[in-house]
């Protein structure tokens, strides 16, 4: 069971540390001065692509991409 | 009904006085093989090398001296690179969630969650100052510490404008914020852009 010590505001609002800490890195990289802040941001881009599997069929997949241009 | 009750404590301690709980990022000192595994191998299996364990790879780390050393060995690690690998320095400070935590050598064990501030490495009469986004520090009762951050720049990567700008869209959005995901996500963007500000000021 959690403990019922007293939770940092983001977890109450049903934030994991996960999303907390990411969101607290993501605007750090975006206060940086140029080049850092193009270099840091190509950094965090993600890019797969998904297929569901449907009776034993793989259908057909999705991708998802931070490239603007796919 | 408490027939038991004596037995069980007697054994509850015992067992607490057995083993020293240890850090999971402690490496003990004597990384041993198992020897009866490595003989088995060799029996069986004689022309390939018996399979490196974890601990193989690893250094050990040097047990708890008796007395304090001289120096702080850091380790400040990001995701996607090592900054400080076994770095001997005289003190860091860490922008911990309780407040700002000084690390000498000898340093009480302790776990602290990073928040958002300025993480400083002393060494001597240099100063090497990083932003830390949030994070963990583990330090250990040997004079080890490891600081575990999601990101961290040098203070002069940060570009003022931008933080500025940053203050005030989020000091906005916390006003005009309707549900607590956010409210919570424009507080963060407060304490972030704050930290960040004062960093740059002070």
């Amino acid at each position: 069971m959690a403990s019922n010590a007293a939770v940092p505001f983001w977890r109450a609002a049903g934030m994991t540390y996960i999303t907390y800490s990411n969101i607290c890195a993501n605007m750090v990289r975006n206060c940086l001065k140029e080049p850092y802040k193009s270099e840091a941001l190509a950094r965090e881009k993600v890019h797969f692509s998904v297929a569901k599997w449907v009776d034993g069929k793989p259908q057909k997949p999705i991708v998802r991409s931070d490239d603007p241009e796919e | 009904m408490f027939r038991q009750a004596p037995q069980l404590m007697a054994r509850a301690t015992t067992v607490a006085m057995r083993c020293r709980r240890l850090f999971s990022t402690d490496v003990p000192v004597e990384a041993s093989a198992d020897s009866t595994f490595v003989e088995a191998w060799r029996k069986l299996i004689p022309n390939i090398e018996p399979p490196k364990t974890p601990s193989s790879f690893m250094t050990p780390r040097p047990s708890t001296p008796a007395s304090i050393p001289t120096k702080l060995t850091v380790n400040f690690v990001l995701p996607y690179s090592s900054q400080l690998s076994n770095k001997e320095v005289d003190m860091v400070i860490i922008p911990a969630t309780t407040g700002l935590m000084g690390v000498l050598p000898g340093h009480v064990a302790t776990i602290a969650e990073l928040k958002p501030g300025v993480f400083s490495v002393h060494e001597g009469n240099d100063v090497t100052k990083y932003f830390v986004s949030s994070g963990f520090a583990f330090i250990h009762a040997n004079s080890f510490a490891d600081i575990i951050a999601v990101e961290a720049v040098p203070l002069d990567h940060i570009d003022p404008s931008l933080v500025h700008k940053g203050l005030a869209d989020f000091t906005q959005k916390l006003n005009s914020a309707s549900t607590d995901l956010e409210k919570a996500e424009a507080q963060i963007g407060v304490d972030v852009h704050s930290a960040l500000n004062s960093a740059l000021t002070g």
